[in-house]
């Protein structure tokens, strides 16, 4: 199965993002969203986490949910890809299910 | 206000990121009222609510309401203590010049504007917070 997982809280605050990283399959798709996009800047402490794993995933963050937060762009982890809206959906369309982390 | 009037200081603590829930939006709410009554207010950004203070934030993208230009009045309310852990800052790769400058004017100085952010440690977070009558955490 190709899935899209989709995650929303920060990594700070709950465990989804951790979760979601520990037990999504090789190849996966991660989009982070809405608070989650703080998952995928530089110099977190999750930073090096989420280095780690984009060896093994696929991942993208929503740019209206960085900008909306004074999240620079350039502050991105490297190999994270930036998306909007319009992506989000092909996204969901080119994945064979969606697996939303509440 | 009478001359018995009771003032109470008052702590606002600050933890969650701006826009993913409406508690950021509410403190604010809540923090300006109370000033409104005279009271003394101090406000903490720690945890994730150090990101309410980003600057350049734009929110035409998600369909919110930008409301982090308000954190500016804070002094025109004469709130002059703001408090922001520098931990937090520090595990988010923060500093602090990633965050809004926020000032008060004193009025016995020609209304001189005075910085009213103080960067403190959870050490010293816990002292302040000790001192407070009144501590509301959103």
């Amino acid at each position: 199965m190709n899935m899209l997982h989709t995650v929303n809280k920060s990594p700070f605050e709950n465990s989804s993002v951790t979760s979601c990283i520990s037990m999504c399959a090789k190849d996966n798709s991660i989009l982070f969203i809405e608070d989650a996009v703080i998952s995928v800047m530089k110099a977190t402490k999750f930073t090096e986490m989420i280095e780690s794993s984009l060896k093994d995933f696929n991942m993208y963050a929503l740019k209206p949910d960085l900008e909306a937060r004074g999240l620079s762009l350039d502050n991105v982890i490297e190999g994270v890809k930036i998306v909007g809206y319009e992506e989000f959906v092909d996204l969901t369309t080119e994945h064979d299910s969606v697996q939303s982390w509440l | 206000m009478s001359e018995d009037a009771i003032i109470k200081k008052f702590m606002y603590v600050n933890r969650k990121s701006p826009y993913g829930t409406i508690y950021a939006l509410e403190s604010l709410e809540v923090v300006l009222i109370t000033a409104a009554f005279d009271q003394e207010v101090s406000l903490t950004f720690t945890d994730d609510g150090v990101y309410q203070l980003m600057k350049d934030q734009k929110t035409d993208g998600i369909g919110m309401k930008n409301f982090s230009s308000t954190y500016a009045a804070l002094g025109d309310y004469e709130i002059k203590k703001i408090f922001i852990d520098k931990e937090s800052l520090e595990e988010r790769g923060l500093v602090l010049s990633d965050l809004q400058e926020l000032v008060w004017e004193d009025e016995d100085e020609d209304y001189a504007e005075k910085s009213s952010i103080n960067l403190v440690s959870r050490a010293d977070l816990s002292k302040i917070m000790n001192e407070q009558d009144i501590v509301m955490s959103f």
